[in-house]
């Protein structure tokens, strides 16, 4: 079955009720920050914590993300000693530009894998694209390494570097949007829309999310339990989809019994591209647990 | 481990535990514990407490625990990163924490 990437959960590192109950809200994945939501004085404190819980505690399927330093601030390094130890499923690598910034975690990493007797590749990495350079980059990036099983955009970082602000349209991101994802979908990597911060527009959060979906994303990170719910919703395909790609399947099995090609379904012409729209349809929906495993077909 | 300033970790939010370590140069270990749990979970966390120390090969420090109802897990994380700054150390020993 398809991993679900539709919400990361932020949390920040040296929150001990939050990485505490980091779970219980049932995003797909949770990221424990060790970067900016950390000030430079508790960064030792918020590494012992994130350690503890994750060498401690039952995250049960949810996945693990851990946003670590980077290696030019002085943390990085002890970071990855640590949180490879404490075996996330997922590092996060910030404000990645290039691809030589993956090649330096990546050794880093499989140094302490070795260490600690894991197979090489065990820890899996995600790179956090914020900056102009690094939106340019995004394909190289993208294709750096097969730990890699996405890229993110940070919003915050890219429009400050683009000398402007967001906007409710979020026009300003288009450009970096449509990259990332198109270099992910070259890469065969998830893509990782940015957050949305003003808690209080809950029209504007369900804009952004129907557009983020729209442009190919397959998730968003978020900042608040409450905005988990809206992002799945919207990411769940609903009844009418399921039902229109069990058709398209059931067309296509049909059609091929007969050894005919082209089929229509609900007057719409049905080739490859709509087949495997369709099947993404129903792996998404099981995934999403709408849909029962063995149920694709609308005779099932 | 050697404790030679004092070093405090944690805060005093809910599931959270505030640790202050202060070094007791050749006078043991000596524990305060306050906590919300205290007659539930007190003696579990000076055990939890005593069992990090030990790890550290801490033998001389005064310890204060102001307690909000944390996990042993946030009681060990607090604890190392107050002793680890109590002591000016900052190459860490994973495998003892």
């Amino acid at each position: 079955m398809a991993k679900l990437r539709r919400t990361m959960l932020y949390v920040p590192g040296n929150n001990a009720g939050m990485v505490k109950d980091a779970h219980i809200y049932r995003s797909d994945s949770v990221m424990f920050d060790l970067e900016d939501s950390v000030s430079i004085d508790e960064k030792d404190s918020a590494r012992f914590l994130v350690y503890k819980a994750l060498t401690t505690l039952d995250y049960g399927e949810i996945e693990t993300v851990v946003r670590i330093n980077s290696i030019e601030s002085g943390f990085g390094k002890e970071d990855i000693k640590a949180m490879v130890r404490a075996k996330p499923n997922v590092i996060r690598l910030p404000k990645t530009e290039k691809a030589e910034d993956i090649y330096e975690v990546e050794s880093l990493i499989e140094k302490e894998e070795k260490n600690e007797g894991y197979s090489i590749g065990t820890i899996k990495l995600m790179a956090a694209i914020e900056s102009p350079l690094g939106v340019l980059n995004a394909l190289s990036i993208a294709t750096s390494s097969k730990r890699l099983i996405g890229i993110a955009i940070g919003a915050e970082d890219y429009v400050t570097c683009l000398k402007t602000s967001r906007s409710e349209d979020g026009i300003e991101l288009l450009f970096a949007r449509s990259q990332l994802v198109n270099a992910a979908r070259a890469a065969g990597i998830y893509a990782l829309d940015t957050v949305y911060s003003d808690l209080s527009n809950e029209e504007g959060f369900i804009k952004e999310i129907k557009l983020i979906k729209q442009l190919g994303f397959d998730g968003k990170s978020v900042i608040n339990p409450r905005q988990i719910e809206p992002v799945h919703r919207i990411f769940t395909p609903t009844e009418d989809e399921i039902t229109f790609a069990k058709k398209v399947i059931e067309g296509i099995k049909t059609a091929k019994s007969n050894k005919s090609g082209v089929i229509a379904v609900e007057g719409k012409m049905v080739d490859k591209p709509i087949v495997e729209r369709a099947e993404r349809i129903l792996e998404l929906a099981k995934s999403s647990g709408v849909l029962e495993a063995g149920k694709e077909s609308e005779n099932d | 481990m050697k404790i030679i300033k004092t070093g405090i970790a944690g805060t005093l939010e809910s599931s959270d535990v505030m640790i202050t370590v202060r070094s007791n140069s050749g006078k043991g270990i000596k524990i305060n514990l306050q906590s919300t749990v205290k007659k539930q979970f007190g003696k579990q966390i000076i055990k939890v407490t005593n069992n990090l120390l030990k790890e550290l090969s801490v033998e001389d420090a005064l310890i204060q625990i102001n307690d909000i109802g944390a996990l042993d897990c946030t009681i060990e994380a607090r604890l190392a990163a107050a002793l680890y700054r109590g002591a000016e150390q900052s190459e860490y020993d994973w495998e003892k924490i």
